[in-house]
């Protein structure tokens, strides 16, 4: 079960024509996708392209009513392969994932697919994920459009541009023989808002009928001659095709136009933001009405030279608004100006930043210097002032205001996984770590700083395969159960396994794909209808010939972690250790069993619940615990005391009682300042006859204890 | 205002959310949208969801306008002095909306919790990392055309749901929004889990923030009043903590304060004469202090040596951590905070880990040392005792047994533990004292350095070692200008990190400037 439950959204999938659909931008393009006679979904989570992925399994049923096949692919390069059914039929498919990674990792099945060309309209959907709240590098999607010639589009960012988009691209695709990557922003993938809906439409030739009614063509295979052929094929017909449909049907927009003298060109993406900053200048009011004339690029790949040329007719300066690098746009502007012997002026990445994301602010301070220097007469008599005033004050406090990176959740059951790699570390000295991608990577930040490198999902065991050899520490790599079915099982498990590699790998299995949002995966424990799991990775991994596999059942046990994790980092057994570390993802645990816990407790039903605590008077203020914990839950507070400096343990209510505390505690020999409480609610008739045996036999030693002594807690 | 917002009075409401991840930001953004189309308005809201979601620093942006017949262009994130409310459901991440922009005199309201969701460097360091509120609340009341901060926190805590719940009430009392307050009501009814609860927080929270005028300061932290009342127990105890207390009201008047807790602290960890051991060593340094010109300097010596004796003296045995565990009224305050109720039966388990050092520590010294010398018959002591014990305090054997190791408090000063520390007291007294004459402030140091050493097991020998790191450091910097500041610093850098490392960076440092 995902971390977000879609089942009430996706109920929206279902109406027709004419009726409002309102809703996050995903499941906008879901909408879409039905309207348009898709034929088989799939795709691969990953922020911000994980609810779409939810939005697809809530809507299973739905999706196969309509005789829409749905895959949850096991990467994206699985999911892009998937497009090969298009390559042949007329049917109208779609993957998605996220940008830039997911295109990394797809961009294999990507080339194959757009040299052989399609059939059926082939739609990528891609979540860039670039800028404030992005997880990965940051790079372009673009590069890997123009690398293998696949259309792109980046749609003005509002739910009825990017439904259109979805259909444009469907009908781009099947004019032109071509793939089309739909390009949507992370924030564009989670906006609100509304469109008019079309009736949905079964695909014209189902998955199922085209699997009775089989077709081949050796001309699509990727092989000499074709493969000559092919990339003629994409030169002389794909391209002059599509730039025709572009222009024809007017996938690119013109706005404004009051003013012809200036111009911005820019991502559809950008629209808005830069709307926004024209309307800051006063040149602009909310609806979008602009003196300046703006060229909007809803296809960003390939660009139309003519209508690039006609919009700067007459033109004296034009500015390029591409978010990201290198500039790819700016410079194919930059040389059809040059050819065309045009007197317009180019302005782009010199007023406006190269990297890094195109904020208000940026696009503000850019916009700004452009006019200044091309037409300062249209800038308002006093440019706006930025409270500027308040800035010194604001210096004062960037001292105070803590960073506040991502981290483990309460009672993440990975925090005792790595509590007890830094004990063994303190043991056993410092290891070479290499880390991967997955809620795990937090290990990284403070305050366990375990892992200086991430190579790719699934690939932390194999990004240490220059240490394989034996020396006297061996290399220690990480790697989730996402990135293990992902990639880790071929690429990092099986090259540690043939090349005969002396180190350990630690697989945190959190019966999830938890950091993209707890889809299930092949290890998970879960029950699923339509996917097959409880497959274990221990019984994958000795299929695949490791010789030391040890698998833990509870990683809170930080004790048994530390032990095995130093078994393997000192057995004489060659070839890789692995350590299977299982313990259910902890918010999605508490998601399931808290109103299955409630509901008990309101039924009267003997219900134990557990919570930590500690001791003020004994905890030292030393912060020995923190250290190896992090969690939320475990915070420091000042105490009302003149003779204490240091502020001291304390745990608050979210506590959800999962053990790291007392376990860190005692197998790291701190201090006795912890407790747990168990809270048993409707306790049985033994239970409370104990208690209060207890109760009075504890009360007789207290009060004897007391006479003999003074009580000061009032003076 | 620029020509275009002129020309066209149709204005955009501009809100920001910072908050922490897990806070439930994404509920409120739902709210407010909810909201705004109840109230006839066009909204839009974006967030970045993912893995930066996880207790980091996240935020939400939502854009309204009044239903038009035409789509108004809304943006999809926030920028520098362009917001009109701004949320923030922690009092750092309110700060962190200021230093981002997104706060503006005259038009700016914000919205903010007063309470803290520390950071994870406030709590890994080894001293005090808190940073303090106070700059902010003052950069806010700058920054801001009204603040509203109070702790909306506390308020979803005691009606049992989630601050969301608070925020929005505190957003409805603050009527930033043209909105009518029914709206909100069905907004939360219509979302249909824990509504009461939410009500409830929302109703409290709305209350809270009509009542705070425009620029009302913040409330401060919550201050105690100091609740003086009087001592328990047997007479003659009772007549003996007040010799105790007359002693002290002959001391100088700055020393009191600090002389009374430390009394306190000293006989509550052992007995009354072992307070009169504790007035005996504070009056001996308020002696010194008065000689080398302590009164003009309002007894710093004195007030230092009051706390930091006071501290050594109750040293962390495994007899006081038992005492504390096995105390009356100790039960009822963890019923208290994980609130149980008399229908609910409570157990306690405790985590102990008691190596062969605490085992010697608690043995009579010939015995304890004896072993101690012999490593052998140390290591099998080790091997018997050094395990990680959880311990049922709520059950009948395990109180017993910490009780009766509480009870040998009776015997505590002719145990080995017990002999060292008067040992290393001694010593350190000595050491600060020698040198009152020459340097006063570096003597109040020295005696200050006394808060490194805390923790138990290794962190302990840990925080020992970084002791005597600061303290034999003196030799290096006695003869420097401003000594005592240098020593100040080398104490706060032992306190910035575990192993010290910032410490010895210091230490060389000093030693290459005294070549």
């Amino acid at each position: 079960m995902a971390e977000r439950s879609f089942k009430k959204e996706v109920q929206q999938l279902k109406i027709g024509k004419g009726e409002v659909f309102r809703g996050e931008g995903i499941l906008a393009i879901t909408k879409a996708l039905l309207e348009c006679g898709v034929g088989y979904v799939g795709g691969y989570q990953g922020a911000p392209i994980s609810h779409l992925m939810d939005v697809l399994a809530d809507a299973e049923e739905i999706l196969s009513e309509l005789g829409v096949r749905y895959q949850a692919n096991a990467s994206e390069s699985a999911a892009t392969a998937m497009l090969a059914a298009s390559v042949h039929y007329p049917i109208r498919g779609a993957v998605a994932f996220k940008g830039t990674v997911g295109v990394n990792v797809a961009s294999d099945a990507l080339a194959n697919l757009s040299s052989a060309g399609v059939t059926g309209g082939a739609l990528l959907i891609v979540g860039e994920d670039y800028g404030e709240g992005s997880s990965i590098m940051q790079e372009r999607s673009h590069a890997f459009a123009m690398k293998s010639q696949v259309w792109l589009l980046d749609p003005r960012p509002n739910l009825p541009s990017i439904v259109k988009a979805v259909e444009d691209g469907f009908e781009l695709s099947e004019a032109t023989s071509t793939p089309v990557m739909l390009m949507v922003r992370i924030r564009a993938c989670h906006v609100t808002g509304q469109f008019t809906a079309r009736d949905n439409r079964r695909p014209p030739l189902t998955c199922a009928q085209a699997l009775d009614n089989p077709r081949r063509d050796t001309t699509k295979v990727v092989l000499p001659p074709y493969s000559y052929l092919q990339e003629q094929d994409k030169i002389a017909v794909r391209w002059p095709a599509a730039t025709a449909y572009i222009r024809e049907h007017h996938l690119n927009e013109f706005f404004g136009g009051a003013n012809i003298r200036i111009g911005i060109v820019m991502q559809g993406g950008m629209y808005n933001g830069v709307i926004r900053a024209l309307e800051q200048l006063g040149l602009a009011d909310i609806y979008g009405d602009t003196r300046l004339s703006l060229y909007v690029l809803n296809v960003t790949y390939p660009l139309v030279s003519d209508e690039f040329l006609a919009f700067c007719d007459n033109k004296e300066a034009v500015l390029v608004v591409e978010e990201g690098q290198p500039d790819f746009i700016e410079q194919a502007f930059g040389a059809m100006l040059y050819k065309a012997q045009s007197h317009t002026r180019l302005f782009g990445k010199d007023v406006l930043p190269m990297a890094g994301e195109y904020t208000g602010q940026v696009l503000l301070k850019g916009i700004r210097e452009f006019l200044e220097r091309s037409a300062p007469e249209l800038l308002p008599a006093e440019s706006i002032k930025a409270s500027r005033n308040v800035e010194d004050q604001v210096a004062d406090i960037a001292k105070v205001v803590p960073m506040r990176p991502p981290g483990f959740c309460t009672g993440c059951p990975e925090r005792p996984i790595f509590a007890a790699m830094k004990l063994t570390q303190t043991n056993l000295g410092e290891h070479q770590i290499g880390a991967d991608i997955g809620c795990h990577l937090f290990a990284s930040l403070p305050p366990f700083g375990i892992g200086g490198s991430t190579m790719g999902y699934g690939l932390g065991p194999a990004s240490n395969g220059a240490f394989g050899g034996s020396a006297s520490k061996r290399s220690i790599s990480i790697i989730g159960d996402g990135g293990f079915w992902h990639n880790g099982l071929s690429s990092s498990i099986s090259d540690a396994v043939f090349n005969q590699s002396d180190g350990v790998v630690m697989i945190v299995d959190n019966y999830y794909s938890a950091a993209t949002g707890g889809q299930d995966v092949l290890s998970s424990r879960a029950d699923n209808k339509s996917k097959s799991t409880k497959h274990p990775i221990a019984k994958a991994l000795k299929g695949v010939g490791v010789k030391w596999v040890r698998q833990i059942d509870r990683t809170y046990d930080v004790k048994k972690v530390r032990d095995i994790l130093e078994e393997a980092l000192t057995t004489r057994q060659k070839g890789p250790k692995v350590i299977v570390a299982s313990s259910e993802c902890m918010l999605n645990r508490q998601r399931r069993e808290r109103p299955i816990r409630n509901n008990a407790i309101t039924q009267g039903k003997r219900v134990i619940k557990q919570r930590f605590g500690v001791d003020e008077d004994v905890c030292t203020g030393d912060h020995a615990c923190m250290r190896l914990s992090g969690c939320p839950s475990l915070s420091v507070k000042r105490l009302d005391d003149p003779l204490r400096d240091d502020p001291v343990a304390s745990i608050d209510h979210t506590c959800v009682g999962c053990g790291n505390c007392g376990e860190v505690a005692d197998a790291a020999v701190l201090c006795p300042s912890f407790w747990r409480a168990d809270v048993i609610h409707n306790p049985s008739r033994w239970d409370l006859w104990l208690a209060r045996q207890r109760g009075k036999y504890i009360g007789w030693l207290q009060a004897r204890r007391q006479r003999n002594r003074l009580d000061l807690t009032g003076a | 205002m620029n020509t275009a917002a002129e020309n066209n009075p149709a204005r955009i409401i501009k809100l920001a959310i910072m908050a922490v991840g897990g806070q439930g930001g994404g509920v409120l953004t739902n709210w407010i949208t909810d909201l705004a189309q109840r109230s006839g308005y066009m909204s839009q809201a974006t967030s970045v969801a993912g893995v930066a979601q996880r207790t980091g620093a996240t935020i939400y942006y939502i854009e309204m306008t009044p239903q038009s017949v035409r789509q108004p262009v809304f943006s999809l994130m926030p920028a520098a002095g362009d917001v009109d409310i701004l949320i923030a459901a922690e009092m750092m991440e309110a700060g962190r909306g200021i230093l981002r922009g997104f706060v503006t005199p005259h038009r700016t309201t914000l919205i903010a919790s007063s309470h803290r969701m520390l950071a994870v460097s406030e709590k890994t360091h080894p001293g005090d990392g808190i940073a303090y509120n106070d700059k902010v609340i003052e950069a806010a009341a700058k920054a801001a055309q009204r603040v509203i901060a109070f702790d909306m926190e506390k308020i979803a805590a005691d009606a049992g749901t989630v601050i969301s719940a608070s925020l929005f009430g505190a957003l409805a009392g603050s009527t930033a929004l043209p909105f009518a307050l029914e709206n909100y009501e069905e907004t939360i009814r219509a979302s249909g889990r824990g509504v009461d609860a939410s009500l409830a927080a929302f109703r409290e929270a709305c209350n809270r923030a009509t009542n705070q005028n425009i620029n009302d300061a913040p409330e401060d932290e919550h201050t105690q009043p100091i609740t003086q009342d009087v001592a328990r127990g047997p007479d003659k105890l009772l007549h003996r903590w007040q010799t105790l207390q007359d002693r002290i009201s002959n001391l100088p008047e700055p020393v009191r304060d600090m002389a009374y807790s430390g009394l306190k602290k000293v006989v509550d960890f052992q007995d009354t004469n072992y307070g009169t051991e504790y007035l005996d060593h504070l009056i001996h340094v308020v002696h010194i202090d008065e000689s080398n010109g302590g009164h003009d300097r309002q007894y710093l010596l004195s007030v230092a040596a009051a706390k930091y004796i006071a501290n050594a003296m109750a040293y962390d045995d495994v007899i006081r951590v038992a005492d504390l565990k096995t105390r009356v009224g100790r039960f009822s305050r963890v019923a208290n905070e994980v609130g149980v109720n008399d229908q609910q039966v409570l157990r306690i388990t405790e985590f102990m880990h008691p190596r062969a050092d605490e085992i010697c520590g608690m043995l009579p010294v010939g015995l304890g040392r004896f072993i101690e010398s012999h490593p052998r018959l140390f290591r099998g002591l080790d091997r018997l005792v050094n395990r990680g014990r959880r311990v049922r305090t709520d059950s009948m054997f395990w109180y017993l047994v910490l009780h009766t190791l509480g009870g040998m408090r009776r015997f505590r000063r002719k145990l080995l533990r017990h002999d060292i520390e008067r040992a290393h007291l001694e010593s350190w007294l000595e050491t600060s004292l020698s040198c009152v004459s020459s340097n006063y402030e570096l003597a109040v140091e020295l005696i200050n350095n006394r808060r490194l050493i805390k923790g138990y097991s290794d962190t302990h020998t840990r925080s020992l070692s970084k002791f005597d790191r600061v303290m034999s450091a003196r030799t290096l910097i006695e003869s420097a200008d401003d000594a005592a500041g240098k020593m100040k610093q080398l104490r706060d850098a032992a306190l910035a990190d575990e192993h010290g490392n910032e410490l010895d960076q210091f230490i060389d440092k000093y030693a290459k400037d005294i070549k």
